[in-house]
């Protein structure tokens, strides 16, 4: 076993022909915390989730994941982890209580127990109204919250969460992660995968993958305090121009707009470079108003994938 | 013009995803080829090499001489040497042969009696083209050497047996039930994984604790139920409007039903793990619906097809139900008298199942 870890990951890779999807990744997951994995499209989370749970076999590298070791036979894992799919991957064609009982039943949750089960996740993710209704019809909130409900119902130690929360509204985003830290209170871990970054803030500890490779990692508050940049804000009234002239500066390493504001990266190791950036805007007369900020996870995304951009270069 | 290059890029699209669909871009070519390839060569309703068997009684030099000329005339092919008319029925209710020539020891008083027939046939008539083969046999002059001796055209007397009336439904209904169960059946478990793959359920189903033969065995059974209820409609509908006795055991017709119904039911799973869309596994279960319709023994008698169709409709699971269907309820036979058709079925089942089974990965890669 691992002591406090519900997984540790070693070297990790998995190559689909060319394509390097996951190199190298090392990952420490501290049981009843939540652990993000923020990183675009194609940054390989979900095959590094797949990995974890035994659907795909790692090119190289291993894993433990309470206890089962990766690769290996994953059917004493698969009573222990929930996984919630990208895609919604209930049957459309049967109802809320219909798909919470098959569940029940393919995990052999016990006999007695299964109807107060069904009516406490019910309850609890608020689909009582919904019990008879086709999975097929409902919201894109309300089938996340049956997919949860599902994924929970066999009370896993070990809850791996693809995107989950790609196709629903803010609220029913706000509503979900109440539920996440519920879970992670009651003691279960939680490996969510995401492209948002509010969501990434809400997680104990992050990871951030870029191109397969993990570039940082942290809580987010360790994250933000060590970007190795300094982070100006700089509130132009022609943010076009102001971005083109500030991209040409040496010092800095990165713009990006944000409606009429621009957030400047420039490395820490560079002195004065708030001056700097205000003697480049006014030098070509451009009215702006520029401010040193803390870094958000925002900033802390682009800088660690400015990194690997760097290097590859 | 714009309505035109619309138009056009429709096409170009179709075109472009057609070809990327290996599948099917190979039955644009296979379909035909192969199918006129098979059909043309095997489709022959001139019926040769009727399994026979002959109880020569008389045992005499004109006797012999008499079977040496059948053998001649390439309709029959004696493969049954036996002594007694009961044996050949034996053979005709097993389904071993299609005709049981009978010479009785007086054979060669009654050769030159113009009031007795000289030999009987005993013919399966449950198929009518072979009892019109049977029915060309009668004409056949019984000689001794160069000499006609028998001056009459009819010394043979031909014993339909099974369906004495000829008529059409009698053959064909039976059949039919192994035509009707390879459509639906193979179709049903076809599209039965591809179609969770399709929906994105079977990526949650294989992270549950969900055996991969606790999921196969799982789709192929409640289907069986289906199959049985479909088999006892055709019957009773084959026995209402048409008539088609079952003179044997309903429960054997049931009990081979099952087997049949397995064979295609697993044959379909293993369709379903190859194919990667609902559709290409419909177009394998189209693929094999001709040769089951055409070399099954459903439309052409079996024993006319060339070898290689033989061989073909050998493997396939709908000849050896036919030939048990026919056999219960025809000839009143009982499975015991055609294991060999059961157990082919039963490995055939347990071959696909497995097949189906190993293709089928919990995993993704």
């Amino acid at each position: 076993m691992n002591g406090d870890l519900a997984i540790r990951a070693r070297g990790l890779s998995k190559k689909f022909g060319q394509l390097r999807a996951v190199d190298n990744l090392d990952l420490d997951v501290p049981r009843a915390s939540i652990y993000g994995f923020l990183g675009p499209n194609g940054s390989g989370k979900s095959t590094t989730i797949r990995m974890l749970c035994g659907l795909l076999t790692p090119s190289a590298g291993t894993a433990n994941v309470l206890g089962v070791e990766i690769p290996g036979p994953s059917s004493r894992l698969k009573p222990k982890i929930g996984y919630m799919t990208q895609k919604f991957s209930l049957y459309t064609d049967m109802t809320v209580a219909e798909n919470l009982q098959f569940i029940a039943e393919i995990y052999s949750y016990p006999r007695a127990a299964r109807s107060a089960r069904i009516q406490e996740l019910l309850e609890k993710y608020h689909l009582v109204q919904q019990r008879r209704q086709f999975a097929g019809t409902m919201s894109g909130g309300q089938k996340q919250r049956l997919a949860l409900a599902c994924a929970v119902l066999h009370k896993p130690d070990l809850l791996l969460l693809d995107e989950p929360t790609s196709a629903v509204d803010p609220q029913s985003r706000r509503d979900f992660w109440s539920n996440l830290f519920r879970l992670a209170e009651a003691g279960t871990t939680i490996m969510v995968s995401t492209h948002y970054m509010d969501e990434a803030e809400r997680c104990h500890r992050l990871a951030i993958l870029d191109h397969g490779v993990k570039v940082a990692d942290g809580t987010p508050q360790q994250l933000q305090a060590d970007t190795g940049m300094q982070i100006i804000e700089v509130l132009a009234d022609d943010p076009y121009q102001a971005q083109e002239v500030l991209s040409g500066l040496a010092t800095v390493a990165s713009v990006t707009q944000l409606g009429t504001r621009l957030r400047v990266l420039v490395p820490q190791d560079i002195s004065d470079a708030l001056n700097s950036v205000t003697e480049a805007l006014s030098s070509r007369k451009i009215a702006a108003e520029s401010t040193l900020v803390a870094a958000s996870l925002e900033d802390v995304f682009v800088a660690a994938t400015l990194d690997r951009t760097d290097l590859a270069a | 013009m714009k309505s035109l290059s619309r138009l056009l890029a429709i096409m170009r699209k179709e075109v472009r995803q057609l070809r990327r669909d290996s599948l099917t871009f190979a039955m644009i070519f296979g379909i035909p080829i192969m199918q006129i390839l098979l059909f043309g060569y095997a489709i022959n309703t001139d019926v040769r090499h009727l399994r026979t068997a002959v109880a020569d009684q008389a045992d005499t030099h004109l006797s012999r001489r008499f079977v040496a000329e059948l053998r001649q005339t390439q309709v029959v092919d004696i493969r049954h040497r036996v002594s007694t008319p009961g044996n050949i029925e034996d053979l005709l209710r097993a389904g071993k042969i299609s005709i049981g020539v009978v010479i009785p020891d007086d054979f060669d008083r009654r050769v030159v009696d113009a009031n007795r027939a000289a030999v009987q046939l005993l013919v399966d008539g449950s198929d009518p083209t072979i009892l019109s083969v049977a029915n060309q046999l009668r004409n056949m002059p019984i000689r001794l050497d160069t000499e006609l001796i028998g001056t009459r055209l009819s010394q043979i007397e031909i014993r339909p047996y099974y369906n004495p009336e000829r008529r059409t439904p009698v053959n064909i209904v039976p059949g039919l039930i192994g035509v009707i169960l390879t459509m639906t059946m193979m179709m049903f478990t076809a599209v039965a994984i591809v179609r969770e793959r399709e929906r994105g359920n079977l990526e949650l189903l294989i992270n549950t604790p969900v055996s991969s033969t606790e999921l196969m065995v799982g789709k192929v059974l409640p289907y069986i139920v289906i199959g049985i209820v479909q088999t006892a409609l055709i019957v009773g509908l084959g026995w209402l409007l048409f008539m088609v006795p079952i003179r044997g055991s309903i429960l054997d017709l049931y009990f081979a039903a099952i087997f049949f119904i397995a064979a295609n039911l697993a044959l379909g799973l293993f369709f379903s793990t190859v194919a990667k869309t609902q559709f290409q596994a419909m177009q394998m279960t189209f693929f094999l619906m001709l040769p089951s319709i055409l070399l099954s023994g459903f439309m052409f008698p079996f024993d006319g097809m060339p070898r290689f169709a033989q061989y073909i409709g050998e493997v396939l699971p709908i000849t050896h139900f036919i030939r048990l269907t026919r056999g219960i309820m025809l000839r009143d036979a009982v499975p015991g008298d055609m294991q060999g058709e059961l157990v082919f079925l039963a490995v055939f089942t347990v071959i696909a199942m497995a097949a189906a089974a190993l293709r089928f990965s919990k995993r993704l890669d």
